[in-house]
């Protein structure tokens, strides 16, 4: 909303070391770790009680998404904890599959989620929210040093973080309808977007959708799939008390499928589709298309599968996951009703697309900050990311950076094999992306290694080194380290007898054993867990079994490594192998236009890229094995 | 631009004595440096690309050779930079004082290789070309020339390709379980991954066995004749070389030293090792030839184990061969066959080495042995590197590996470990695969987002 209040016009200065722009989720991350990390603050927000609003589906976590989270927060950030605190059902995902792909999903209450983020950012020290929206940046030599602000407050700074979401230059569309916003009821920031494009940024667009929310009472939940929550529910965060976890009263999601008749409905809206008209510009993600993109796609498919997600305990919206569009108002209403069980739901709010600005993300570092002005950072769906949680990592790592340069302190990345979040950020530098991009596990090559169970050992070090991570949080995780390095040495020389081992097999109905055998040799055979054999030891006195059984993260921790020893293994080899094209530096100055033998497309990209390491220049897409291979032999000559 | 800057020379035709020798000279300033050698009608500099000058070479005002000078010019040349290449006469002098005359300007004698190397930094040729120019260098019959040049074309590049997008597209499928479970979607049943990977197993396989022939091709045959004293071995030798270089006498142990020749059968390249005559002896100088003969016997590919049909079998050796080497790599030849009216009753391949009876089963025999039954052609991807080879092999180990896992129920993303692994193998020849590739392809093939 345009405001045409009159200003007087005469000029406040304010300084901070770090300004923030935008309260979404990783605003917040990059607000709370800067003021942790000792520097004055400023979170800037169109308004404050949008702060940690959760745009699209009120849900934290997921596939890839929920190993982000349990990394940040061994990183020492907030996305984890609120969830924990505003979860209303959650569950493991995956866990048919092996441990590496175990990854938690929460449903939460929107509006309790929003809260609670606010009084974290509230309760911080060195940490102001500043209700504002910033027009222009104040650049000296090629450094930031200040903000100006739609109130004309000119604010001086150290450093600036982005993280506007999908509201620079933000455009909703709903049918042939437009209408200006970064989201529903809520204006866009403009004019920001065009003085970074005149320092030289690149500036690209994106498009996301979201589905329309339905009236709750008005759905015919009787005739509906349930799906329950776990119980027990597993927290996020290390820092969640497990005693009373979950804080809240769970509840069920429920399934239900369009079928043909929704998908002819459907297309009678094509013609007035912003979409398939071409209105709509921006890229829009794959993996997450509207209905009707699914449609058009895979018309051989009947039916697809839609979530009804609980917004809230004491919400009475509910969100229809799958079912993101941006076709009229009237046709989704109509399409909606020929859904089993929605035959009487009302809709609230139509969904609709987004439209709106990134910088392509090849224009920074791995530390967030801009390769072309310093103390200029990016961090969130500007860089061309979607999801919270992909947004939240980049926070932190935006904000500790900023707070890192300000002290003078070494810069701060995490290396693929280190973290999701450091093959987020490495991908997004070094490939960029022309869509909005997300954590897939398949991402990960070293994803054996990157598990939710091990984020504090990969991690915690990081967190509590920068001061976020309290002292005693890191204790527990060095108390329990301990106690898992011991086990793991005693565990390969204790030995179990034959006629003790047959006790558990002969339940199990397996071949019995005849040689005495190490527990670790025992565990790495499917039939056995590594609980039912610490039980075994615990009968005859054995301490160290008593003493694990009474922590069962560490067990589950053994467990996994001592199983799958094997492939972990090969992962740490192949580790070694790819980190040897991680060392080979490619000076900063190499003209590739003259490299002939690369492709030209090769050529381009890697100009434009600029890697550092001809690992990176592996990864970035329309670079081909051959013009690695140009690149190795040229360096070598 | 290091290589830029620099002009190699290096002679291009074999070293020797030969009625014509090519010097070659790729860099920036060839033209304009073989300016400063060459007088002929026009400046070099003035000409046009792919043309040819007559005219003389002189070095400090001696006149070294009369010679023809190619004009190629970037990016139209071998190496993708300027080029000059001088034919003059094919002696060893006159190619050193050319070179010389070179070498006193800014040019550099070439690295081994480093033609082609510049070819494949100028973007003429990939990896596995490179590789092939190497072996058309080499390259000693007309079967091997055409299996290189069908490599320069990229054959192989193109067959590991295909195969990796196969491994891509199981991957695919495995990924696609893992990423998208809450997607509701069907998901591949394993029986159908195993009979895919199956499939993908045996395409490598069959390219793996393509390294004998390609090797053969390459290198050609080593086939050793062992037999007891006279049962004639250097007869059979001499028949298959038409010519007489190996002593044929009566006096058994006559022939003491190895004798190799290499004769050309079928377009292949047979190299033929005619052994000392294996028996107990306290001859020195034979024993010592005995011991060579053993060593050269080790090396072969083949063993003809060649008997006097008139005294059968030699127990002795056929019990000393059958523990020692593989059974495969024997053949069991009865020579002197004239010598018999009836020998139907006799097992083996019966040959006369003195009329050249059977010689042709014999041949045959030895091409089975090495190459099997499959129909190669050197005009399907083949692999003549060792590198290739181990590559191959470590990728199908990983595939067996994995069909070891599909069969414990292992979950996808061990599955996909065995998959990434076999396909960096691959890349090993050719080069690198990214997860957005894998990405791309669900993207493409599924309806994915909820």
């Amino acid at each position: 909303m345009k405001t045409f209040t009159f200003h007087v016009k005469f000029k406040t200065m304010k300084q901070f070391d770090v300004i923030v722009l935008g309260g979404g989720h990783a605003g917040i991350e990059a607000s709370l770790s800067a003021a942790k990390m000792g520097c004055s603050v400023a979170l800037i927000t169109m308004e404050k009680n949008a702060i940690g609003r959760m745009s699209c589906n009120p849900a934290i976590g997921g596939s890839a998404k929920g190993h982000l989270v349990h990394e940040i927060d061994a990183l020492g950030g907030v996305m984890g904890l609120m969830a924990d605190k505003t979860g209303i059902q959650f569950r493991t995902l995956n866990k048919s599959k092996g441990p590496a792909v175990w990854a938690g999903r929460c449903q939460s209450d929107r509006e309790l989620y929003s809260e609670t983020a606010l009084q974290e950012i509230l309760e911080s020290q060195n940490l102001s929210i500043v209700e504002d929206s910033i027009i222009d940046v104040v650049i000296e030599n090629k450094k930031i040093v200040g903000v100006k602000t739609q109130t004309e407050i000119d604010m001086n700074c150290r450093a600036l973080i982005i993280c506007s979401g999908t509201f620079l230059n933000g455009l909703m569309h709903t049918g042939l309808n437009s209408v200006v916003g970064g989201r529903y009821g809520e204006t866009a920031s403009i004019g920001l977007s065009g003085s970074l494009r005149k320092l030289g940024f690149e500036i690209g667009r994106l498009k996301t959708g979201t589905p329309p929310r339905l009236k709750k009472d008005s759905i015919n939940w009787g005739i509906l799939e349930e799906q329950q929550g776990d119980s027990p529910a597993q927290p996020f965060s290390l820092r969640t008390q497990k005693t009373n976890f979950p804080l809240l009263p769970q509840v069920s999601c429920y399934l239900t499928y369009t079928n043909l008749e929704v998908h002819k409905t459907l297309e009678k809206g094509f013609s007035d589709s912003p979409l398939f008209s071409g209105r709509i510009k921006g890229i829009g993600p794959r993996y997450c298309p509207s209905i009707e993109d699914k449609i058009v796609r895979f018309a051989e498919k009947e039916r697809h599968q839609l979530f009804l997600e609980p917004e809230g305990l004491n919400s009475g919206l509910i969100y229809l996951n799958g079912f993101s569009t941006s076709l009229p108002a009237e046709i989704q209403i109509e399409a909606i009703k020929k859904i089993k069980g929605l035959e009487d739901a009302e809709i609230a709010r139509p969904g609709y697309a987004v439209e709106y600005d990134f910088f392509p993300p090849y224009q920074v570092n791995l530390t967030l900050e801009s390769k072309i002005i310093e103390g200029l950072y990016f961090a969130g769906q500007v860089n061309g990311t979607s999801g919270y949680e992909e947004a939240a990592a980049q926070g932190i790592i935006a904000g500790i950076n900023s707070a890192l340069k300000i002290q003078n302190r070494k810069e701060f990345f995490l290396k693929r094999s280190e973290a999701y979040i450091g093959v987020l950020i490495d991908d997004l530098v070094g490939k960029s992306t022309d869509e909005p991009y997300r954590m897939f596990t398949s991402r990960a090559e070293h994803r054996l290694l990157l598990r939710q169970d091990n984020a504090d050992k990969r991690l915690l070090k990081y967190g509590f080194e920068f001061g976020l991570i309290p002292q005693e949080i890191f204790n527990e995780f060095s108390s329990r380290e301990k106690l898992f390095n011991l086990a793991k040495i005693e565990l390969e020389k204790t030995q179990i007898s034959p006629p003790k081992i047959n006790e558990l097999s002969n339940e199990k109905i397996i071949t019995g054993i005849t040689l005495t055998e190490t527990i670790s040799k025992l565990v790495k055979r499917p039939e056995f867990s590594l609980n039912e054999l610490l039980l075994l030891l615990s009968r005859d006195g054995n301490q160290l079994a008593i003493q694990l059984l009474k922590d069962n993260v560490v067990v589950d921790q053994l467990e996994i490594e001592i199983k799958y020893e094997g492939y972990i293994k090969r992962q740490i080899e192949l580790i070694g192998k790819t980190e040897r094209l991680e060392k080979v530096i490619i000076p900063s100055d190499l003209n590739y236009s003259n490299l002939k033998a690369i492709s030209a497309e090769g050529r381009e990209k890697l100009n434009k890229i600029k890697p550092n390491t001809i690992g990176q220049a592996s990864r970035i897409s329309g670079v081909t094995p051959s013009d690695i291979s140009v690149l190795l032999v040229y360096l070598k000559s | 631009m290091i290589f830029e800057n620099d002009t190699i020379v290096a002679l291009a035709t074999p070293p020797g004595v030969g009625a014509l020798a090519i010097v070659r000279i790729s860099g920036k300033d060839s033209v304009s440096i073989v300016d400063k050698i060459f007088k002929g009608k026009s400046k070099l500099s003035e000409c046009d690309s792919h043309t040819i000058h007559y005219g003389k070479i002189f070095s400090s005002e001696e006149l070294i050779d009369d010679v023809l000078v190619s004009i190629f010019k970037n990016p139209n040349s071998y190496t993708g930079e300027d080029s000059i290449e001088i034919s003059s006469h094919g002696s060893p002098q006159i190619i050193q004082k050319i070179i010389e005359a070179l070498l006193k300007y800014n040019v550099r004698n070439a690295e081994p290789g480093e033609f082609t190397k510049r070819a494949f930094l100028n973007g003429k040729l990939d990896l596995t070309q490179a590789e092939a120019v190497a072996d058309i260098i080499n390259a000693r019959t007309e079967a091997s020339l055409r299996g290189a040049r069908n490599q320069l074309d990229g054959l192989l590049s193109k067959k590991i390709d295909n195969l990796k997008t196969k491994l891509v597209n199981v991957l695919s499928l495995l990924e696609l379980e893992l990423d998208f479970s809450e997607e509701g979607l069907e998901f591949v049943a394993k029986e159908n991954v195993l009979s895919l990977v199956e499939q993908i197993k045996d395409e490598i396989s069959y390219l793996i066995s393509t390294f004998r022939f390609g090797k053969v091709i390459r290198d050609g045959i080593n086939v050793a004749i062992v037999g007891e004293p006279n049962v004639g071995k250097s007869s059979l030798l001499n028949y298959l070389l038409k010519e007489s270089r190996a002593i044929v006498s009566k006096k058994p142990g006559t022939t003491r030293d190895i004798i190799k020749e290499e004769v050309f059968i079928d377009g292949f390249l047979v190299r033929l090792f005619d052994t000392a005559g294996i028996r107990d002896t306290s001859d020195e100088i034979e024993n010592e030839g005995v011991s060579r003969s053993w060593a050269a016997v080790k090396e072969a590919d083949i063993i003809i184990f060649l008997n006097d049909i008139e005294l059968g079998l030699s127990k002795k050796l056929a019990d000393y061969l059958s523990e020692h080497f593989e059974s495969e790599r024997i053949i069991v030849v009865f020579n002197k066959i004239d010598k018999l009216h009836d020998f139907s009753f006799i097992n083996g391949i019966k040959i006369s080495a003195l009329s050249g009876y059977g010689i042709s089963d014999l041949v045959s025999e030895i091409k089975f042995r090495t190459l099997g039954t499959i129909n190669y052609s050197e005009k399907s991807a083949l692999i003549s590197s060792q590198r290739h080879f181990i590559a191959l092999n470590s990728s199908l180990n990983c595939l067996n590996t994995l069909e070891q896992s599909i069969q414990k129920d292992l979950s996808e993303e061990y599955l996909a470990v065995d998959i990434r692994t076999a396909v960096d193998f691959l890349n090993e020849i050719i080069g690198v695969v990214t997860s957005e590739d894998i990405l791309n392809n669900v993207f493409k093939n599924f309806c994915i987002g909820k």
